[in-house]
């Protein structure tokens, strides 16, 4: 055989296997299915710590972003809103959400381009991937909380337990999702505060 | 006996590069009061001027707005931002990380002068605001 065929081959197999992991990974409610295959219990359990991890918003971190971005709320992901949604956002800092949250130029390009290159849209995250899907090509929202994906995530939290004094708003992921800051939304680690 | 004297001025020089390892809330309160001068000779900071300013309410996008708002009442205490978040005592007393970083005392007061009053503090106001700050004990 030669090279090119080898090549070509070996690209072939790689990309069935990948479509093929995809597919079968496509889909968010089929958990339960899953436990009911015969396969052994230590394969599907490798098998169910894999797929949570790339389930999860990618692992990322940037000093500046933590520093700056959280001073005032909590620490949202890059993978939670697509590119224009950030560029949008990073554009019009003196009126963020009723407030001035100016930067000086070195801090806003250096956050800038650490949310463009994590975004929803760019991110190898299946979470991230739903989530720019989930947002019209016309829209850009500014709030994580108003994409159709996290109205879908939420729909049985009513809008009394976000106005509880121990969560605020839907904008306070961490009070619920513990570790909101690491990207990680897990539903078995949420926990709902008491009112 | 000359070398190790030229390589300890290096040394030190690298160390502390330009003043700004030494900023204390006393150096940025007397910083602003030299300013403060500047526009006007005979201008001293007050505590008591700044403890009203702090604790002034003014009418703002989002609704009537003070210092007091966000850092309560009483400054020794840990605050809350609009979104939440906790903010660390702004009185030295009880944060000995305050003032001690001078882009991030700009940055503040750029954002929240404009947030809060609608316009920049002038130097006699951050100075009076930082005496009164300053004045504040953790003893009752």
């Amino acid at each position: 055989m030669g090279f090119r065929r080898w090549i070509q081959l070996m690209t072939l197999i790689g990309v069935l296997g990948a479509a093929g992991y995809l597919a079968a990974d496509d889909d968010d409610e089929d958990e339960h299915e899953h436990r009911r295959t015969e396969q052994p219990l230590e394969k599907e359990r490798g098998r169910a710590r894999a797929r949570t991890r790339f389930r999860q918003l990618e692992p990322v971190a940037s000093t500046r972003w933590k520093e700056e971005c959280a001073a005032c709320h909590t620490l949202y992901h890059p993978g939670l809103l697509p590119t224009r949604s950030w560029i949008a956002m990073m554009d019009d800092l003196e009126n963020h959400f009723g407030e001035n949250a100016s930067l000086d130029p070195a801090a806003r390009a250096e956050i800038t381009a650490f949310l463009v290159d994590h975004a929803a849209d760019r991110a190898p995250s299946l979470r991230s991937r739903r989530i720019a899907q989930s947002i019209p090509a016309v829209e850009t929202p500014l709030r994580f909380t108003q994409t159709r994906y996290f109205e879908r995530r939420h729909e049985d939290v009513s809008s009394r337990v976000f106005a509880r004094p121990s969560i605020g708003s839907a904008a306070n992921c961490a009070a619920c999702h513990r570790n909101a800051d690491a990207g990680i939304f897990d539903e078995e680690q949420v926990r709902i505060p008491r009112p | 006996m000359r070398t190790p004297a030229v390589l300890f001025a290096l040394a030190a020089a690298v160390a502390v590069p330009r003043g700004a390892a030494a900023d204390t809330p006393q150096s940025f309160l007397d910083g602003y009061a030299r300013e403060a001068r500047g526009q006007n000779s005979a201008f001293v900071p007050s505590a008591s001027r700044g403890d009203s300013l702090f604790h002034r309410e003014f009418p703002g996008r989002n609704d009537a707005t003070s210092c007091a708002t966000c850092h309560t009442a009483d400054p020794r205490r840990p605050g809350r931002t609009r979104a939440g978040k906790t903010i660390d005592p702004l009185a030295p007393a009880a944060n000995a990380a305050r003032f001690t970083d001078a882009a991030k005392v700009e940055k503040w007061f750029r954002r929240n002068c404009n947030d809060t009053l609608g316009r920049a503090c002038t130097p006699a106001e951050k100075a009076d605001v930082l005496h009164y700050l300053i004045s504040l004990t953790l003893e009752k």
